[in-house]
């Protein structure tokens, strides 16, 4: 039922393998790089705050596809020789995610309630302790389910870096399509294995948000 | 810093035919958002409603979809519709399918509606969810049915409190239209990326699209924001 499938199945694994690649430099990029956006998005100084709120309104208000296909048009600018696809591929995808994840790192960070900072300071904690002790722990807590949620959007994403002739695993089953004609089992097969990575993921993630519920 | 010699020319923004390859883009990602939406709100409300009924089996059907079309790339839901549509409908419907126009367009509106449904019952369910158990009380108790209820109480609090993040979704729908270009819809990015292959000015098309979505964007939260405030619900904590 799944022959095509099978007879192909290390070439589309390989691709899964990119997917898998550029996923994780997307988030080991993103993350931190969010971190910044979001000490930018509550930062006082005025010359910090608003080209990093510049940024953040401006790559959320465009599509992803586009972001990918502009930094694969600027790269070959900046580097001086056309690129493959992979590099630009994580560039577009960490400049894009930084934003996304740095809203959640704003949205965390302001989350804890100003008293709670306040009874650090007056049991005489200094600022960083009073950041090591009570502030990131809450925030990270917060934060953690949405940020598995966006690190599953992430994975999902990855399958438009298509666009650019990256060969992951969406490209190669369109690839092996047009010799097999088999759409249904590829493109079934490509569905089943985004779903159940998805799943277990966003199951993962759901016992977190429990947890937070009880206060764990 | 520079190193490849690449000479800009905006003139591909407003030079025909390459400005009209935009402005028919720009209107047919207007159409693909509008209509997707359409189908997204209808189905999505449905689905996030029977996913809370009483009637177990229906609850499982709500269920099964959110989880099979949030879990699934959009991109993969369009290729499956546009290359596995045609086989599961078989051959002789194929050739009917492929008499109507644009096929590739209606299957994009359709994968885009079914898609951003998912995530629409999911904030319809937590619409419902924001209601207290009281509301329901207090309408039973002042002698309404359970229609009544439904149509004077429940669904006018629920549809305020699912209407910011509706917005937000409306928002995604414009930006994930853009991933119809792979299927040959000529929206905006694909006409972008069609003004590079003609003129090998990718970068200056694309940019002019980045333009493009970030005034659509902007233009859609305004509207929004107007709708919201229209909507408030003066004293419900926290919406």
């Amino acid at each position: 039922m799944f022959d095509a499938v099978q007879r192909n199945l290390p070439f589309l694994l390989g691709g899964f393998w990119i997917t898998v690649k550029l996923m994780v430099l997307a988030l080991a990029g993103g993350i931190p790089l969010g971190i910044l956006v979001g000490l930018g998005r509550i930062s006082k100084k005025k010359w910090v705050y608003y080209p990093v709120t510049f940024y953040v309104n401006v790559i959320r208000n465009i599509p992803l596809i586009l972001v990918i296909f502009w930094f694969y048009f600027v790269m070959p600018i900046i580097v001086g020789s056309p690129l493959d696809p992979f590099p630009s591929a994580v560039i577009s995808f960490i400049v894009f995610e930084a934003t996304y994840f740095g809203e959640i790192f704003r949205a965390g960070y302001q989350s804890v309630s100003k008293g709670q900072i306040e009874a650090g300071y007056s049991t005489g904690l200094t600022y960083a302790q009073t950041a090591r002790y009570i502030l990131i722990p809450i925030a990270v807590r917060r934060m953690l389910p949405s940020m598995i949620t966006q690190s599953i959007i992430t994975y999902q994403d990855t399958c438009l870096a298509f666009v650019i002739g990256l060969p992951e695993l969406v490209r190669r089953a369109t690839i092996v399509d047009t010799l097999e004609v088999r759409s249904i089992q590829l493109f079934g097969f490509v569905a089943f294995v985004f779903w159940i990575t998805c799943y277990v993921g966003s199951t993962i993630s759901r016992r977190y948000e429990v947890k937070e519920a009880r206060g764990v | 810093m520079l190193g490849l010699a690449y000479e800009f020319d905006w003139s591909v923004l407003w030079r025909q035919p390459y400005g009209m390859y935009l402005l028919q883009g720009i209107w047919l990602t207007i159409q693909l958002g509008i209509l997707s939406w359409i189908i997204a709100f209808l189905l999505g409300v449905f689905i996030g409603t029977i996913r809370v009924s009483s009637w177990r089996s229906m609850r499982f059907i709500g269920t099964a979809y959110v989880e099979i079309f949030r879990n699934i790339p959009f991109l993969v839901q369009l290729f499956f519709w546009y290359y596995a549509g045609p086989m599961v409908f078989g051959q002789t419907i194929q050739y009917r399918i492929n008499a109507i126009p644009n096929l590739n367009y209606y299957v994009a509106i359709i994968a885009l509606g079914m898609y951003t449904a998912s995530r629409v019952a999911e904030h319809t369910r937590a619409g419902f969810a924001a209601i207290s158990r009281d509301q329901y009380q207090a309408a039973l108790s002042t002698g309404l049915t359970r229609i009544q209820m439904y149509r004077y109480v429940i669904i006018p609090y629920a549809l305020r409190v699912i209407i910011p993040p509706l917005t937000t979704e409306f928002l995604t729908i414009f930006k994930n239209s853009s991933i119809a270009m792979t299927i040959g819809v000529a929206e905006t990015t694909f006409m972008a990326y069609r003004i590079d292959a003609e003129t090998f000015h990718g970068l200056e098309a694309t940019t002019g699209a980045c333009l493009i979505y970030l005034a659509l964007g902007l233009g859609v939260v305004k509207l929004m924001g107007v709708l919201e405030s229209r909507f408030k619900i003066h004293g419900l904590i926290g919406r």
